[in-house]
Formats: structure tokens, C-alpha cells, sequence
């Protein structure tokens, strides 16, 4: 295939940069230009090494590959794996492997670093490993399987992984750092004992200013590490990672120029002193650093493709700022986070000793510019502070805001307008703002199109949601008509259609589609329509004109399961419960074969009930008392409460009480999305009432109301609405605050999302519901006595309408259950096979 | 198409009553059980009213579908207990589990064009449901 004029290019070398130098090349065309052959030491293709420890948490091989041997071929590029490099002749313009020699026109080092082992007598022992192939993971996995304990040496960003790791093997685990702190390179010393609190919080002993003098036989374990002071620790399994060394004995054996300490010396063009040879990655030295870190790695061999191609790319060195979650503790550091190398650079500090979180803040002396950070225990404000960092932006008047925690007033968040078009989005894959407005502008008219263009965010991912922050305010500015319209069957917004259906007291679909809309309606418009209605007139849910709009699990009132039943929450205000009621689920469950659990919610989950089965199910929950828990619904679910004053020794209020108050106010209620509530007894806060949409705690003098919280994929506290309210005022706060809420925000939209998309944000809010400043409060006041006034528990009007209950039949024309719904049994119970 | 369903159909096929307009839902679904030639079937019945003071798009004449009760994506027996709606004019079923569309007319999936329902002939005689299966 190869025409003999082709001049060959060889790579040693196939980890990330090794694959991003190939991908580089590609890109850029020099597969037209060279004949490649890549040589990899390691069995597998180049894999994804930043996340390697997901190897040990269900992660394979091939999941952690970057690429397939199939894209090599298709850009035929030849490569060679489990093939270790080891020798150049440059001389003859060859390298050397046990297989043979191959010639090369131009050569490029991609043979990365090695995990530095500290020479300890005894750090050969069986059992003494290193964390940073696949194969070492192997190793580490199977030496754990004999093993107790496990010790990392290195309390570095990878000793913190490797601890993790071991961890997860189920070994006791401790690390042993040499420095007196934690991540020395990243953290200050008080940082550094914040973040040893929270990885000895995780089980994990720390040791620190401990230097291992010899590894010698244990008494209890196989290994006794003796520490400079005597000291010992036993352990059956050592991990070294205590730092990296770059892999230059290739380019030391021919000649090339070696740092003082270790590093193939490179240029700005990343060639060494053999213009013929260059290096990427942790191999590399430049300007006397080697950059341990994938993206500066990533830059050069974009850097090195140019060159290679006589493209004048030139690399500048590189950011070093990271971000990281350890044993899920936030780490971030950016810039020069010591403030030890900017003459003059003024700290601000900010430590809450409760959250356990620390940030630091370095600015220039002149308190202009942000030179460097360190957070510890809460990364939130990293990507603003980077943006700050990165490109030079003016401090606002009070830098210490952008690390004080956000209380009353908001941070001043960085929007993606500010940042200008040389703003770095993605430093894995070098994106730029102005990178992304062009990509947009060539017509990528989505975050995935964006993606797909400029590569951006599809590295480490961590930004994300930077990234869709841009797009969307790109996409927006251009006037790219974010089409708003519920469906194709209404041109108007959820909003517009509550507007609508109120003004015009519209009271069914039919009607409102024929005077407002057009077609039959869809699965997005018909329930959206359902839940306004509801909101508005309460009508029961199951009636002829609009059963046909309601989802399953509406149209049923029990959750559609995988297999086609129903799970049955009959409600339990507040968590409390009686024993007769108790006894009647249990009775219930059993007699109808049910699965049952106990919901995060503080009530019973009874699930595979058949269809045919729903009707007698709620005959018999109803004569016990019971009432429909609307689980199914958009619509208020639960009222959590921890046992408040009754009975715990530090309740100050009756929270059961106010549980089961609020939890009969607002049953039924039907609102965008589901709503939870929770009422703690005094601060300690047992309900977690703060990750509730309303989050009800009590205080010596009445009740603090929190508002958009929320649990689930994206946790966000809830915020401080209100305080020391009786109850009087803070059922009105509620009514007004929920009705405002099923007013203005979007289909399936949660309180939080609603919140955080407000314009004006909690102040409006407040403005709003407190101080009734748009004048509708006696309004919404109505409209929630109204929905309250007209509460009637669905499953007693439908039990008794003949009419509805046909609707349950597994067959209309015959009465045999569906033969398909096949259980098995699991721990003593029912579950679909 | 059609050549593929006439050869499909087996000459035992008949019609056969399933119930009544009153058992329907209109805009919506039920299942019915089917005897056919090949062995039992579950059917969703989806009925669509016309006429005037309905929704049913200009030109839309058909007020019943027949559809395999079967959704193969979730392997349960539900697809009667699905939203009826249109896209694009088109009368369509979302599996009520995840959430794909029918097209009630001949059971195409819209999300997987390699996915199709079963679809079976039914019509009223007078308020009596009919099927040919």
C-alpha cells in the first residue's frame, strides 16, 4: 500500500498522548505524508489512564480504551503492541525491538513515565507493588485477594487513587506520605489537614512525615515497614506511588540531551537534539518542567503532528491548574495556589470547620487579578475561578466574595458572556469560547453537534457544564429560536397554557386543542395539559374527559413497572403509622403476592400488583383508612419528618405534627413535577428537610422555611426562605410559594431547576411570594384553598364508579390475567423473573 | 406491504367479535384477548372518534386500530395502557414504559425504523368491535 517514496514515522509509545499524538496526526493529514508504525510495550491498546481506578469499581479494559485497533487499520497506520522498544540506532535511523529492527525518517518518544519506587531495602518484596498500568491493577487485584491490609506509599494525587482502590478491594487501608501533608504539591498545610480528616473519615489512616527507613518480614501481616522514628507498620500489600519519572533511557542509551535530573530535553516545536527525534508527554522536558498532567500532553503532541508537518505550532508551556475528586473529596488548585512564587501576592482564606470545606484565594499585589486557588472539600467555584485565572480578568471590587460562601447574596458567578473568545473551555482538547462560537457558526446547532466539532469536553469532562452553558447562551444570542412551544399541537409555552386555561376557564383538552391548538395532542402535551387542569379545578383525574391524557401511572394511580405492574403507595402522613395499619399493608401484601419496601418517603412500597388486582388492592387499603399516596403523580408525594419534640430529647417543635398537616394541606395537589416536603424537629435536621422543594425546620420560636431543594442526579441545597414563622404564616408562605411555582414553571420542571432558571433568582422570589410585589398573593391564596377545598382521594371516586373500574380489566373480553407477568422469588420475596 | 401481509395471512383467518363500544375508551386503549390460527394474541384496541366535535385531523376517517399489545422494548404486555396522539399527523402510541411511538396504522416504530407492531384489520358493525385475525 505504502508507496517506497513514503518516509516512515515511528511512535514509541501508546498511552494517551502516544494515541492523542496519533489522532493529531490523522487530523492533520500526515498519514498522506508518512507511513506510520506505532510500537505500544503494553498488551492493550492505549487506554484511558486518568480514570484507571474505575477499573476496580466494574470498569473493564475495553471500556477504558481510547480507540480500536480497527481505526489504526482503516488510516493505515501499523500498529504494534506488546512490542517494547528497546534501543535506537540513530546512526542507521532505526529502532530495535526483540522482534527486529525498523527503520525511521523521523522518530517520536512517546514512552511516558514510570511510577517512581523510593529505594527502600526490602521495596522488592513479593507484594510490593505499582499503580499505573492495567497490569499493575491485575497484580494489585490479585495480591488483595490474600491480603487484609494494604499500605500506599505516596499521599499524591495517585496514592489518594491507589488508597481508593485498595479500598474498594476491601483491604484495610492506610497511606504513608512523606511530606507533613497530604497532596503537598497541591495543598497548603492547612488544607492538607482538612483533606486528611476527610480521607481518615473514610476509613483510611493517614500517616504523615513518615520516611520508610526498610521493609522487612511482619508478625501479624506479611510486611513490617519500619518509619525513620522506629515506628512500625504491618501490612500485607505496599502500593509505591510516590511520584513519576519520565522513561528516558531509550533517548539516554542514544545520546539525545537528557535534564540535569531526568526528561528528554525538547523545544517549542517538541523536537530533542536530534532534529529528527521529538517527544510528548511525561517523557518531555520543557523549559526544565515535565508536565505530569494529560492535557499539557495533549498540547504537545498537537504541537509535535504540526511539526512533523512543518506547521510552526508552537507549545508554551501549560496550565497545571486541576480538578479533582478524590475519594469523593474535592481538590482544586489553580495557578500558583502556594501564592509562594508571585512577589507580593496577598491570600484571602475561608475555612468552615463544619462542611469541612477550605478555599483559598491568591491575588496579584495589586488585588487586581486572581494569580492562584486552593480548594479543598468543595469545588464549586473552580470553574469561575479559573476563568478569573486563566484569562486575566478584573477582580470585582471584593475578591473575597468569589470564596465566601454564597448566604444571602449570590456569587458572583461567571456567565459565559464574560469570558473572552480566547477563554480556554476544554484544556484536555485546547477548545476555546472562540473555538466553540465558530463551531456554531459553521452550523453545529447543539451541545452534541458542539461536541462533535470541537472535541471539546469529551476529555475529563469537567467542563461540562461550562460548555452547555456557552452553548446555549451562543446559541441564544445568535437568535437561535429556541423554539419554547410545548409540542407541535400548541405554539405556546406550559405558561401560556395555565394563562390560558384560567383566563378562559377551560376546562378540558378537547376544548383547549380546538380553540388553541390543533391534532389529536401527544404523549408530552396531553399529561402536561392533565396536571394544568388539575392545578386549576381539581377535577378527579380518572373522569371520561380525562383519563384519556394522563400517563399510566395517572391513568392507573399505581407506578408502571418494568413488567407492566403496578407498585401501590397508600399514604402515610408524616411517616406515622399505626400498628393496625401496619398490619393491614402486610395483610394486603400478602394476600395479593405483593413485593414490599420501605420507601426513602416513610411509607410502603407494594409492588407487583396486576392490573386486575388494582381495585380490590384499594377496596381493601381504603376500609383500613387508607388514601391514596399519589406516588404516581406529579403532584405532592411525602412530608418526611423526624419524631420531633414528642420524643427525641432535642426537638424544640412538634415536627410529626406540622408533617401531617402540611402533608394533608396540599395531598393531591398536582404541580409541573413532583413535590417533596420534609419538617425536622430542631436543627440537627434528621427529616434532611434541606434537599427537600420545601424543607420545613424548627427553630425555638416557630419554623424556618427552605425552599428548591432537591436530592436525586443533581443535589442542591435548599435555600433559607423565611424564618421563625408560625404556623398560620407558614402555610400561606407555602401556598403562595407552590401556587407561583405551578403558575410559572415548565412541564416536569422540579422547584430547583425552576428556581435556579428564575430570573432575578431567590430576591425576586422573595419579593414576590413575601412581599406580594406583583399583587396576585390573595390570588394564589384562593387558587390553593380552591384545590384544597375540592381534595377527594382518587381511588375512593374511582372504586366507586363501575364505570372507571372497567377500565382495569386485563382484557375487555376476557377476565384472565395477563400469562406473560412470571415471577420468581428473591430473598423471600417476589420479583419479575 | 401489502403483498408481504396477504401472503402473511393464513386463509383460516376470520373475523371475530371482541366487544362493544362501551368497552372502548376513546382516545385511548384496551387490550383484548384474541384466539387466532397461529395461537392466542394480545391486542391493543386503540379507538379514535370522528365526526364532528372531535379531534380527529382533517381527512382522518379510521376510528379503531388493532396493535400488538407486546412492547419489544420492554418485553411487557402494555402497549394499550400507552398516550394516543398524533406527530406530524400521524395517529401514534407511546409505549407507556419507554416511551417509543407507534404508528397505530401499521405499527411502525418511529425511534427504530427496524422496529414494527403487529397489526391487525378491526372495524364496528354497528356498536360491535370486529377483528380479522
Amino acid at each position: 500500500m505504502n508507496t517506497p517514496a513514503k518516509p516512515q514515522l515511528i511512535v514509541i509509545g501508546n498511552g494517551m498522548v502516544g494515541h492523542h499524538l496519533v489522532e493529531q496526526l490523522v487530523e492533520q493529514g500526515a498519514t498522506q505524508r508518512y507511513a506510520i508504525t506505532v510500537f505500544g510495550e503494553e498488551r492493550h491498546l492505549a487506554y484511558d489512564r486518568v480514570h484507571l481506578s474505575e477499573y476496580f469499581s466494574g470498569r473493564d479494559a475495553a471500556s477504558l480504551a481510547l480507540s480500536t485497533s480497527e481505526y489504526y487499520a482503516e488510516h493505515g497506520i501499523e500498529l504494534r503492541l506488546h512490542e517494547a522498544v528497546t534501543a535506537i540506532d540513530r546512526d542507521k535511523g532505526e529502532v530495535i525491538t526483540p522482534q527486529g529492527r525498523y527503520a525511521y525518517d523521523r522518530l517520536v518518544l512517546a514512552t511516558g513515565s514510570y511510577p517512581f519506587v523510593p529505594p527502600i531495602p526490602g521495596n522488592d518484596r513479593e507484594g510490593c507493588l505499582v499503580y499505573r498500568t492495567l497490569e499493575d491493577l491485575d497484580a494489585i487485584r490479585a495480591a488483595a485477594e490474600t491480603a487484609a491490609t494494604g499500605v500506599v506509599v505516596g499521599g499524591g494525587l495517585l496514592g489518594l487513587e491507589a488508597a481508593n482502590a485498595l479500598r474498594g478491594l476491601n483491604l484495610d487501608t492506610a497511606v504513608v506520605e512523606f511530606a507533613p501533608r497530604l497532596m503537598p504539591m497541591q495543598v497548603d498545610s492547612e488544607g492538607g489537614e482538612l483533606l486528611r480528616e476527610k480521607i481518615e473519615a473514610l476509613g483510611v489512616q493517614v500517616l504523615t512525615g513518615r520516611a520508610t527507613q526498610e521493609i522487612v518480614d511482619g508478625e501479624a501481616s506479611r510486611h513490617r515497614m519500619v518509619f525513620q522514628d522506629d515506628k512500625v507498620l504491618e501490612t500485607d500489600l505496599i502500593v509505591f506511588s510516590a511520584g513519576i519519572r519520565p522513561r528516558d533511557e531509550l533517548a539516554r542509551d542514544c545520546g539525545l540531551e537528557i535534564g540535569e535530573r531526568s526528561g528528554v530535553v525538547i523545544d517549542d516545536n517538541c523536537l530533542t537534539s536530534d532534529p529528527a527525534i521529538l517527544a510528548v508527554g511525561e517523557v518531555a522536558l520543557w523549559n526544565n518542567s515535565i508536565f505530569g498532567l494529560v492535557a499539557p500532553g495533549y498540547q504537545m503532541a498537537k504541537v509535535a503532528a504540526s511539526t512533523l508537518l512543518e506547521g510552526g505550532e508552537t507549545f508554551r508551556g501549560a496550565d497545571m491548574s486541576t480538578k479533582l475528586k478524590l475519594m469523593g473529596v474535592d481538590v482544586g488548585a489553580i495557578g500558583d495556589a502556594h501564592g509562594d512564587r508571585t512577589p507580593g501576592a496577598r491570600q484571602y482564606r475561608f475555612l468552615d470547620p463544619i462542611k469541612q470545606q477550605y478555599r483559598k484565594l491568591v491575588v496579584s499585589s495589586d488585588g487586581k487579578r486572581v494569580v492562584g486557588a486552593m480548594l479543598v472539600g468543595d469545588n464549586s467555584v473552580y470553574d469561575t475561578l479559573l476563568q478569573y485565572y486563566a484569562n486575566r480578568i478584573d477582580l470585582p471590587e471584593d475578591p473575597a466574595a468569589l470564596i465566601l460562601p454564597a448566604g444571602g447574596e449570590a456569587a458572583p458567578a461567571l456567565g459565559p458572556h464574560a469570558l473572552p473568545e480566547t477563554a480556554t473551555i476544554c484544556s484536555c482538547h485546547n477548545v476555546t469560547k472562540g473555538d466553540v462560537c465558530a463551531s456554531i457558526d459553521a452550523g453545529a446547532v447543539d451541545l452534541g453537534a458542539v461536541k462533535g466539532a470541537t472535541k471539546a469536553s469529551t476529555g475529563c469532562g469537567g467542563c461540562a457544564a461550562l460548555l452547555k452553558n456557552l452553548v446555549d447562551h451562543e446559541l441564544e444570542s445568535r437568535g437561535v429560536e429556541i423554539d419554547k412551544s410545548i409540542c407541535e399541537h400548541f405554539a405556546h409555552t406550559r405558561q401560556e397554557l395555565y394563562d390560558i386555561v384560567r383566563v378562559e376557564g377551560i376546562k378540558t383538552f378537547s376544548e383547549l386543542v380546538n380553540k388553541h391548538g390543533h391534532g389529536l395532542g401527544c404523549d408530552i402535551c396531553k399529561p402536561a395539559v392533565a396536571s394544568i387542569l388539575a392545578s386549576c379545578f381539581n377535577e378527579p383525574i380518572t373522569d371520561a374527559a380525562h383519563i384519556p391524557l394522563q400517563d399510566t401511572n395517572d391513568t392507573f394511580m399505581a407506578n408502571m413497572q418494568k413488567n407492566g405492574t403496578y407498585s401501590v403507595v397508600p399514604r402515610v402522613p408524616g411517616g406515622e403509622i399505626t400498628p393496625e395499619k401496619l398490619m393491614v399493608l402486610g395483610q394486603v401484601a400478602q394476600k395479593y403476592a405483593l413485593y414490599t419496601k420501605v420507601t426513602g418517603g416513610q411509607r410502603i412500597d407494594l409492588f407487583g400488583a396486576r392490573l386486575e388486582d388494582l381495585p380490590a388492592i384499594w377496596g381493601e387499603l381504603i376500609e383500613a383508612g387508607f388514601e391514596t399516596g399519589h406516588a404516581y403523580g406529579k403532584s405532592l408525594r411525602t412530608v418526611k419528618s423526624c419524631v420531633g419534640s414528642t420524643w427525641c430529647r432535642y426537638g424544640v417543635q412538634d415536627s410529626v405534627g406540622m408533617a401531617i398537616q402540611l402533608e394533608h394541606r396540599y395531598k393531591g395537589l398536582r404541580a409541573p413535577h413532583k413535590i417533596k416536603f420534609a419538617v425536622s424537629g430542631c436543627t440537627r435536621e434528621c427529616a434532611e428537610a434541606q434537599s427537600k422543594d420545601i424543607g420545613v425546620i424548627a427553630t425555638e420560636n416557630g419554623w424556618n422555611l427552605y425552599v428548591c431543594g432537591n436530592g436525586g442526579m443533581r443535589p442542591r441545597h435548599a435555600e433559607l426562605f423565611a424564618t421563625d414563622l408560625n404556623d398560620e404564616q407558614l402555610y400561606r408562605i407555602i401556598d403562595r410559594f407552590l401556587m407561583f411555582y405551578i403558575r410559572t414553571a415548565d412541564r416536569l420542571q422540579r422547584t430547583s431547576v425552576w428556581r435556579e432558571n428564575l430570573e432575578g433568582g431567590l430576591d425576586y422570589l422573595k419579593q414576590v411570594i413575601l412581599e406580594d410585589s406583583l399583587g396576585i398573593g390573595e390570588e394564589l391564596d384562593r387558587q390553593m384553598q380552591a384545590v384544597i377545598d375540592t381534595y377527594e382521594c382518587e381511588w375512593a371516586n374511582a372504586i366507586s364508579d363501575p364505570e372507571k373500574l372497567k377500565r382495569f380489566r386485563s382484557f375487555v373480553n376476557d377476565a384472565r390475567p395477563d400469562p406473560d407477568i412470571i415471577y420468581t422469588t428473591e430473598r423471600g420475596q417476589l420479583r419479575p423473573a | 406491504m401489502t403483498i408481504a401481509n396477504a401472503a402473511a395471512k393464513t386463509m383460516t383467518q376470520t373475523w371475530q367479535t371482541l366487544c362493544t363500544r362501551a368497552d372502548l375508551v376513546p382516545y385511548s386503549g384496551v387490550a383484548a384477548w384474541v384466539e387466532t390460527p397461529e395461537g392466542p394474541a394480545q391486542v391493543a384496541i386503540f379507538y379514535i372518534p370522528a365526526g364532528p366535535n372531535t379531534s380527529q385531523p382533517a381527512g382522518q376517517a379510521q376510528e379503531l386500530y388493532a396493535l400488538d399489545h407486546h412492547d419489544p422494548f420492554s418485553n411487557a404486555n402494555v402497549i394499550a395502557r400507552g398516550i394516543v396522539g398524533d406527530l406530524k399527523g400521524q395517529p401514534v402510541v407511546a409505549s407507556p414504559i419507554y416511551k417509543q411511538h407507534f404508528r397505530l396504522e401499521d405499527g411502525q416504530c418511529l425511534e427504530d425504523e427496524s422496529v414494527a407492531l403487529r397489526t391487525w384489520k378491526v372495524s364496528f358493525k354497528g356498536d360491535e368491535v370486529w377483528i380479522e385475525a
